[in-house]
C-alpha cells in the first residue's frame, strides 16, 4: 500500500495543506496590505491612540472633554456600548418573559395579542425599528420650551426624557436644554426601545418553547401532590423550562449586543460610532475595524461565559459536568 | 362564580373563567378599543392618497400620497426611470422562483439549474450591455431588487462554504477543526456592521495594486462571510441530529469519507437542517438592510432617500410602515414555511436516538 | 458545558497571536521596503526621463486613457457641489472638476464615472484606486495631506464653518449658543472645529452626531438640535431645500477656514499636475474672459497668454503629457471657473462670489501663469 493511502498519513497531509492554505491566503493579504500602505505613505500602528481626539461626545459615563485622547474617547464609547447592551438585555428579557407567558395564556385574546406582537417585531429589520423609533422620539415630541409634563418632575420633549432623581435634582429649563435630574437622550431611548422590542419577540418565543418542553406528566404529578398553581410554576415548570430557555436566550443576548452596534446609524455614541469617527479623523481604517472586532469578540466571550456559568447553575444535578 | 357556568377548556372559560383572566381580557379589550379605531381612522378613513403634500398636512390622517408619489423610488432606488421594468422583472423572477422552491415536488437537480439560469438572467437584466439593453452601473441599482440580490446571492454563495465549514468543525483532524471553529466563532462574535466596514474600507487595501472590486460585490462578500458562519451552525445542527447508525453503517460498508459524506450524510443532514437554514435566510434578508450604513440604497436606503425630499419629510411613519410591510410579508411567509417544514420533517424523519 | 468558554478562549488567543504575528511582519516588512526604496530611487534620479518615475509609481493617466473614462469620487448628494438628478445626471462645482479633467485628457467631458462616497469611505476609495480623483467638498488639512498618502490639488472653493439656527430661537450670533445642542457630522473637520470653538470661548455644547447629512438635517429640522453646523455653503444649500427656508437662519459668524478642493493619490506627479492645471486653466480662462461660448473665436486672439492657454502656441500640452487643445476642451465643454460657479453655486444655492471671486476683483481665486 502506498503511503498516501494510509489513513493517518493522509490526515496529516490534509491538515498540513489546510494550514498551509490559510497561512498562504493570510500571508498574501497581509503582504498586499503592507505593500499598499507602504507605497501610499499611509500611517500605520496604534500611535494615534495617545493623540488628542478633539471631538465632543454627548453622553459619557466618565469625565470626557475634546482635549482627551483617542484612547479615552474609545473608552467612553466602550462604556456606552456596555450600558446599552446591559440595559437592553434587562428590558428585552422583561418584555420577552411577559409576552412569552402571554402567548401561552389560556386567555384567547391575550394569546392572540401576544402572537401579533411577536410576529410584527420579529419580522421587521432591527435597523428599521431603530429609524422608526428615532423618528418618533425626535419628531413627535415638542421642543424643550413646550415640554410635556404628565407627572410633576417628569419632562418629555424632543431632547428626551428628563426626570427628577434623588441626588441629581429637579430638571429645569435653562437656556436651550434641561439641566439637573436624570436625562435619557432621544438616541439612547430610541436605541433601547428599538433593540429591546426587536429582541423581546425572539426571547418570548424561546420562553414559550422552553415552557412547552416541560413534560405534561411532571405538571400532573406536581398538581396531584397538592401544589398550588404558583408553586407548580416556581418549583417544577421554571426549573425544568430554564434548562431549555437559557441556551436560546444566550444567543439572543449575543445578538442584542451585536445589534447595539447599529447605534452608529442614529447617532448614539457607542464604541462603533466613536471608532468610526476615529477612522475618519485619522484615516487608519484597519486599526479601527480591528478594534471594533476585538471589542465585540471580548463582549461576546463575556456574555457566553456568564450564561454558561448560569446554565450550569440551573442544570439538574445529574447533568452538571 | 362564573366558572361554574363555563366549562373548563373553552374559549369563554379562558376569557372569563378566573378573576385574573377576566381582568386581562378587560385590559386587552381596552387596549383594542383605545387603539384600533383611531388607527383605522388614521390609516383609512381620514387618510389622503393623492400625492399632494399640502392636502396631507391639512388632515390628521395618514398620507399615503407620499407612497403614491415615491413608490418607484422606494422600490427601485436610483435605477433609470425608463428602464425600471428591468428591476421589476428581476424582482418578479426572484419571487416566483422562491415560491416554486418552497414546493417539495420541485426539489430536483433541475431546480438548481433553474436557479443558476435565473440568477444569470437577472444579472443580465439588471446590468444590461447585451440585447440592446443599455448598461446600468451597479452603483445605481437600488430598492427591493438590491435587497433580494444581496440576500439570495449572499446565502446562495455562502451555502457551499457553510457545508464545508460544518463538516470541518466535526472533522477528526484537529488542525482543520481549529481553523473552522476559529472562523465560525470569530465571525459570529462580531457585528455584521464591522464586516461591512471591513468590506467597504479594508478590502480595497487587501487586494494587490491595480485590482479594484465593485462596491456591491464587496458588500456581498461581507454578507457571504456572515451568512456562511451562521449557516454552518445550522448545517452542524443537521449533522448532529443525524442518527449515528447511518455513519457507522457507511463505515462498515467501507465507503470513503467523500462517498460517505456526499451520498449518506449530507442528503439526510441537509434535509433536517432546511428549516433552520430558512430561518438563516430570513435573518440574512433582514440584515441586508445594514448596507444603508455603508451608503448603499437597498429598500430601506431608498426609502430614506425619498424622505430627504423636504416636502414629504414629515410623513416618515407612512414610509416606514410601507417598507416594514414589504419586509414583513417576505419574512412571515418564509417563517411560516419554515415552521411547516419543521413539523413535516419531524413527521417523516426518524428521531435521532 | 464549559466547552464554549474554552472555544472562545482559543479563538481570542489565536487572534491575539495572529495579530502579534501580523504586527511583527509589519515591522519586518517595513524595514526592507524602506531599505529597498533607496537603491531604486538612486537610478531613477540618474535617468533623465521624469515619466519613468511616474510610470513606476502611478500611471493614472495611462489607466484613464486605456479605460476611456475618469473615475470620480463625489458626494452622495450635496446641491451645488455634487448631486444626481432623477435621471442620474451629476451636476455641481465638484463634478465640473472631474468633467474638466475628462475633457482635458479624453476630449469628452461626459466620460466620467461617478462613485458616491460617504465621509468614511472617501479616502480609502482614493487610496485603493477605486477612483482617480476625489472631488467631494473635502477640506485641505496638514494631517490629510501627509498621513493619508494623498495630495490636495488646490482650492476650488474657499469656505468657512458656520451655524444655522431656527429663526424662532431668536439666536443671532454664535457666542450665544452656550449650552446648545448642536447637530454635526462625525469624522469631519467641522466636528473638530466645533469642539475648538466652544472650548476657546469657554462654552458648553451637546453634540448630536449622525454620519448621513440627510439624516442629520432631518434631526435638526425636527428640533432635535438647537443649531446645526457645517460649511456655510452646505448650510445655505440645506436651508434652500427646506419647505420654508425663512424658518431658518444662518448665523453671520465664521468659525474656521475650510478650503475645499479635489484630492489625488500621493506619488503620481503627472496626474497631480494634470488635475492641478485643469483647475488653473478654468480660473485663467475666466480672468482672460474666455467662456465656453467664445472659446473658438478667442483662438484667434493676439494675446500671447490666451494663445498659450488655448494651445495655439504649442508646448504646454506636451509638458503635461496631453494634447495641445487640452485647455480649450476644458473651457468649451465645461466652461471657465466663473461659469461653473454661477451655474452651480449661485443658481442652486444663491451664494454670491464673495472671497471666491477672482483676485482681480477682490477675491482669493488666483492661478499661476500658464506658460
Amino acid at each position: 500500500m502506498a503511503f498516501w493511502n494510509d489513513r493517518h498519513t493522509r490526515g496529516v497531509l490534509y491538515q498540513v495543506a489546510a494550514l498551509g492554505g490559510v497561512i498562504l491566503v493570510g500571508g498574501i493579504l497581509v503582504s498586499n496590505t503592507m505593500d499598499n500602505l507602504a507605497r501610499q505613505n499611509i500611517a500605520t500602528g496604534f500611535r494615534f491612540l495617545t493623540r488628542e481626539a478633539g471631538f465632543g461626545i454627548s453622553e459619557h459615563l466618565v469625565d470626557y472633554s475634546p482635549a482627551d485622547t483617542y484612547l479615552r474617547a474609545l473608552y467612553v464609547g466602550l462604556l456606552n456600548t456596555l450600558r446599552i447592551a446591559l440595559s437592553g438585555i434587562a428590558l428585552a428579557t422583561l418584555l420577552g418573559i411577559v409576552v412569552g407567558f402571554a402567548r401561552l395564556s389560556s386567555n384567547w385574546l391575550v394569546a392572540r395579542l401576544a402572537s401579533v406582537y411577536v410576529e410584527v417585531t420579529r419580522n421587521v429589520p432591527v435597523l428599521l425599528h431603530l429609524f422608526f423609533w428615532y423618528a418618533v422620539v425626535t419628531q413627535a415630541f415638542p421642543s424643550p420650551g413646550a415640554a410635556l409634563e404628565p407627572i410633576t418632575g417628569f419632562f418629555l420633549s424632543n431632547r428626551g426624557v428628563a426626570i427628577s432623581w434623588p441626588g441629581l435634582g429637579v430638571p429645569t429649563l435653562d437656556g436651550f436644554n434641561f439641566r439637573g435630574g436624570a436625562v435619557l437622550s432621544p438616541e439612547l431611548s430610541a436605541l433601547l426601545i428599538g433593540i429591546a422590542i426587536y429582541t423581546s419577540g425572539f426571547i418570548a418565543e424561546t420562553v414559550r418553547g422552553g415552557i412547552l418542553s416541560v413534560p405534561k406528566g411532571q405538571l400532573e404529578a406536581a398538581r396531584s401532590m397538592g401544589l398550588t398553581g404558583w408553586q407548580v410554576l416556581r418549583f417544577v415548570t421554571m426549573p425544568l423550562a430554564l434548562r431549555a430557555i437559557v441556551p436560546g436566550t444566550t444567543n439572543q443576548y449575543l445578538n442584542l449586543a451585536k445589534n447595539s452596534a447599529l447605534a452608529v446609524a442614529i447617532g448614539y455614541p457607542d464604541f462603533v460610532s466613536v471608532a468610526n469617527t476615529t477612522i475618519n479623523q485619522t484615516g487608519q481604517a484597519i486599526e479601527g475595524v480591528a478594534m471594533i472586532m476585538a471589542a465585540y469578540l471580548t463582549l461576546s466571550l463575556l456574555i457566553s461565559a456568564f450564561m454558561n456559568w448560569y446554565n450550569r447553575h440551573v442544570a439538574l444535578i445529574g447533568e452538571r459536568s | 362564580m362564573t366558572a361554574r357556568f363555563l366549562k373548563e377548556g373553552t374559549i369563554l372559560y379562558g376569557l372569563f373563567g378566573t378573576w385574573y383572566n377576566a381582568l386581562l381580557t378587560l385590559l386587552s379589550l381596552w387596549i383594542i378599543v383605545e387603539w384600533v379605531p383611531p388607527l383605522l381612522d388614521w390609516g383609512i378613513f381620514s387618510a389622503k392618497t393623492a400625492p399632494d403634500p399640502a392636502a396631507c398636512r391639512a388632515t390628521f390622517g395618514a398620507c399615503w400620497g407620499f407612497i403614491h408619489e415615491k413608490y418607484r423610488l422606494i422600490l427601485f432606488g436610483g435605477y433609470p426611470f425608463e428602464h425600471q421594468w428591468r428591476p421589476l422583472l428581476t424582482s418578479i423572477i426572484f419571487v416566483v422562483l422562491l415560491v416554486t422552491s418552497c414546493n417539495k415536488r420541485f426539489w430536483q437537480p433541475s431546480l438548481a439549474a433553474a436557479w443558476v439560469l435565473a440568477l444569470i438572467t437577472m444579472f443580465v437584466l439588471m446590468h444590461g450591455g447585451v440585447l440592446g439593453l443599455p448598461v446600468v452601473e451597479s452603483s445605481r441599482w437600488g430598492g427591493l431588487p438590491l435587497t433580494l440580490i444581496l440576500a439570495v446571492f449572499g446565502l446562495g454563495i455562502a451555502f457551499p462554504f457553510a457545508v464545508v465549514l460544518a463538516l470541518g468543525r466535526r472533522s477528526k483532524l484537529p488542525v482543520i477543526r481549529a481553523i473552522c471553529i476559529t472562523f465560525i466563532e470569530v465571525v459570529r462574535g462580531v457585528p455584521l456592521i464591522s464586516l461591512l466596514f471591513m468590506a467597504s474600507v479594508m478590502v480595497p487595501l487587501f487586494l494587490p495594486e491595480g485590482i479594484t472590486v465593485d462596491k456591491l460585490i464587496r458588500a456581498e462578500v461581507g454578507i457571504i462571510i456572515f451568512a456562511a458562519a451562521y449557516s454552518a451552525e445550522s448545517v452542524r445542527g443537521g449533522l448532529q441530529a443525524l442518527n449515528r447508525g447511518q455513519e457507522e453503517a457507511a463505515d462498515a460498508l467501507g465507503l470513503s469519507y467523500f462517498d460517505k459524506t456526499w451520498r449518506i450524510v449530507l442528503p439526510q443532514a441537509l434535509r433536517i437542517a432546511i428549516p433552520s437554514i430558512t430561518n438563516n435566510f430570513i435573518s440574512t434578508f433582514k440584515d441586508t438592510s445594514l448596507v444603508v450604513v455603508i451608503g448603499m440604497f437597498d429598500l430601506l436606503g431608498a426609502l430614506k432617500a425619498s424622505l430627504n425630499d423636504a416636502q414629504w419629510r414629515t410623513f416618515y411613519v407612512e414610509g416606514y410602515l410601507f417598507v416594514a410591510a414589504i419586509y414583513f410579508v417576505f419574512c412571515i411567509g418564509m417563517s411560516k414555511y419554515a415552521q411547516y417544514l419543521e413539523n413535516d420533517i419531524g413527521r417523516t424523519t426518524a428521531k435521532p436516538s | 458545558m464549559s466547552r464554549n468558554v474554552i472555544v472562545w478562549a482559543v479563538v481570542i488567543i489565536v487572534s491575539a497571536v495572529g495579530g502579534a504575528l501580523i504586527q511583527g511582519q509589519i515591522d519586518q516588512k517595513s524595514a526592507p521596503v524602506a531599505a529597498k526604496s533607496e537603491p531604486k530611487s538612486a537610478p531613477a534620479a540618474t535617468t533623465p526621463a521624469a515619466p519613468a518615475q511616474t510610470a513606476a509609481t502611478g500611471g493614472t493617466l495611462d489607466a484613464v486613457r486605456q479605460r476611456g473614462s475618469v473615475l470620480c469620487g463625489v458626494n452622495t448628494g450635496l446641491a451645488g457641489f455634487g448631486i444626481a438628478d432623477s435621471q442620474g445626471k451629476w451636476t455641481g462645482l465638484d463634478v465640473d472638476i472631474c468633467r474638466g479633467v475628462a475633457a482635458a485628457v479624453l476630449g469628452d467631458a461626459e466620460k466620467v464615472k461617478y462613485t458616491p462616497l460617504t465621509t468614511q469611505q472617501r479616502f480609502t476609495a482614493l487610496q485603493s484606486k477605486e477612483i482617480d480623483i476625489l472631488s467631494r467638498n473635502t477640506t485641505w488639512t496638514l494631517g490629510r495631506d501627509t498621513s493619508l498618502g494623498l495630495n490636495f490639488v488646490g482650492i476650488t472653493f474657499f469656505d468657512g464653518q458656520g451655524f444655522m439656527v431656527r429663526t424662532a430661537s431668536k439666536v443671532t450670533n454664535a457666542k450665544s449658543l452656550n449650552g446648545a445642542t448642536v447637530c454635526v457630522q462625525p469624522g469631519t473637520t467641522t466636528e473638530l472645529n466645533l469642539a475648538d470653538f466652544f472650548r476657546s470661548n469657554n462654552m458648553k455644547f451637546q453634540p448630536v452626531v449622525i454620519e448621513s447629512l440627510q439624516e442629520l438635517t432631518g434631526a435638526f429640522v425636527a428640533g432635535r438640535c438647537d443649531a446645526m453646523t457645517t460649511d456655510i455653503s452646505g448650510l445655505v444649500s440645506i436651508r434652500a431645500t427646506q419647505a420654508k427656508p425663512d424658518d431658518f437662519l444662518v448665523l453671520p459668524d465664521v468659525i474656521s477656514k475650510e478650503p475645499l478642493g479635489p484630492v489625488v493619490r500621493h506619488g503620481d506627479d503627472q496626474w497631480f499636475d494634470i488635475v492641478k492645471w485643469t483647475i488653473f486653466a478654468m480660473i485663467e480662462a475666466e480672468e482672460k474672459g474666455i467662456t465656453s461660448a467664445n472659446v473658438e473665436q478667442m483662438k484667434s486672439s493676439e494675446d500671447p497668454a490666451i494663445k498659450r492657454l488655448l494651445g495655439v502656441t504649442a508646448g504646454n500640452g506636451e509638458a503635461l503629457g496631453l494634447k495641445e487643445d487640452w485647455a480649450a476642451n476644458v473651457i468649451k465643454l465645461v466652461g471657465n471657473y466663473g461659469e461653473s460657479y454661477d451655474r452651480n453655486i449661485k443658481a442652486q444655492l444663491g451664494l454670491e462670489r464673495g472671497i471666491n471671486n477672482l483676485w482681480t476683483k477682490g477675491g482669493l481665486v488666483y492661478a499661476p501663469p500658464v506658460r
